[in-house]
């Protein structure tokens, strides 16, 4: 079904592309690249913008998501929880080629999400008597100790959805959800690559997980990549 | 011929698991206790990527591309199941609402202090979500061979490697025992058949409590 582009959010990749520059902050979602768009990533690594700051959950698989950007000498700064599948990212960090911000998987979530919902950011226990804690303060509040973690945000969140309508009201597929609500509303520009594009009303307000309000860009999935068990 | 060491301490960990627990499983042996969790027990297993109800691994052929465990590998779940994002599935894990999480360690100090992410200059994966299960869930086993591939013991008075989190651990699997981090110090009550006290006592860095009768742990 031909579907209206009435809010002029859905673009093309090319025109999606117009947005990312050198030295951004980008988020890309994805969990060991489940959820992230490779097809967008790809697209990054084609433009070969530099001197970028990632924030991600892992730096993906050694195949597909931001390790691939990494391997392509792109980013100066990687914000994440875990590098331990992608030998690339690891070997570059330490070669002090790439600068590492380690954040505990359930703090980085928070971080973000305190980004996108206009927190400065958060306090939790998670890190105490920790390498975490080093050079942060600690909070006390109700006789308990916090450290307090700075909220993230981006310029660019690159977005991996199951379904988008016109206006960017998104749901999500399974597992391949993880950081991406989160990351939809952390960011100034978010760019959705929808699965498929739906017409307005198509999808019930009750399933929306994203509203379309944090929504900006919206291209239409493709690509052919597999993963190695397929 | 028994079960290799391997099954033995998943069934061991296992055994810890109650009817109705939440309970996040970490990588290798951990994983292998599902196995042995008894049909007439119901238990949620939670995936950090954002899936609470994990179920065994998807058949050959079947696989969903969007539907993996914490490992990237393609799972199934269970009736009763739910996806969710990242903030929520920490959010369970902050909240107290996960019973157990079985994690591998590098080293376990007397306190219960754990170290399981980083060997400064040699590994370094990152945290993953390892700090966030070990500081909050509100049982912590740690599941680790007794010594380091030299012989040095991983259970010791104090971590030397970079501490996961602070006083965590309640219950440590090894190859060769079971040992309980209590106020009182370290207790030993459980062996696996084939070793002693003895063993136990010249591979352990801490002082351990012997408390008799000591099970031998012996599966078929």
């Amino acid at each position: 079904m031909e579907v209206e582009n009435k809010f002029g959010k859905i673009k093309t990749v090319e025109e999606a592309m117009e947005y990312i520059k050198d030295g951004m902050t980008i988020m890309i979602a994805g969990f060991g690249g489940i959820g992230s768009s490779y097809r967008l990533v790809n697209e990054i690594i084609k433009k070969n913008v530099k001197n970028l700051t990632l924030i991600s959950i892992d730096a993906g698989d050694p195949d597909v998501g931001p390790d691939h950007i990494i391997q392509n000498e792109q980013v100066k700064k990687l914000i994440t929880s875990h590098i331990g599948a992608t030998p690339t990212t690891g070997k570059l960090m330490n070669e002090g080629k790439l600068e590492v911000e380690f954040s505990p998987q359930g703090t980085l979530a928070e971080r973000i999400r305190a980004g996108g919902v206009g927190l400065g950011g958060i306090l939790t226990d998670v890190g105490l008597g920790t390498l975490v804690e080093e050079g942060k303060p600690q909070i006390e509040v109700n006789g308990k100790k916090y450290l307090l973690e700075t909220a993230l945000r981006a310029d660019v969140s690159i977005i991996l959805a199951q379904k988008s309508d016109p206006f960017g009201n998104l749901v999500y597929s399974k597992t391949a959800q993880g950081l991406n609500p989160l990351m939809a509303m952390a960011a100034d520009l978010t760019i959705v690559d929808a699965k498929e594009i739906v017409p307005l009303g198509a999808i019930d307000p009750e399933d929306v997980v994203t509203p379309g309000a944090f929504v900006e860009v919206i291209v239409h999935g493709g690509g052919d990549w597999k993963w190695g068990w397929q | 011929m028994g079960m290799a060491i391997r099954e033995q301490m998943a069934r061991r960990a296992a055994e810890e698991i109650k009817n109705g627990d939440i309970v996040n499983l970490g990588f290798g042996i951990p994983q292998a206790a599902a196995a042995y969790i008894p049909a007439d027990k119901t238990v949620f297993f939670h995936a950090e990527n954002g899936v609470l109800g994990a179920g065994p691994a998807a058949e050959k052929g079947k696989e969903d591309p969007d539907l993996v465990d914490a490992g990237c590998v393609p799972i199934t779940v269970v009736p009763g199941a739910s996806y969710f994002d990242s903030a929520t599935s920490f959010a369970l894990v902050r909240s107290g609402k996960l019973d157990i999480t079985i994690l591998g360690a590098l080293e376990v100090a007397e306190n219960g202090d754990l170290a399981n992410w980083i060997v400064p200059g040699a590994i370094v994966p990152g945290m993953g979500g390892a700090m966030d299960l070990a500081r909050n869930a509100k049982r912590v086993i740690a599941v680790t061979t007794h010594t380091d591939k030299k012989g040095n013991p991983k259970i010791k008075e104090r971590c030397a490697l970079p501490l996961t989190a602070t006083g965590c651990v309640s219950l440590i699997i090894t190859d060769i025992a079971v040992i309980k981090v209590e106020k009182r110090g370290l207790v030993l009550k459980e062996i696996f058949e084939g070793n002693t006290v003895e063993d136990v006592i010249a591979k352990t860095g801490a002082k351990l409590i012997v408390e008799e009768p000591i099970r031998v742990i012996s599966y078929e």
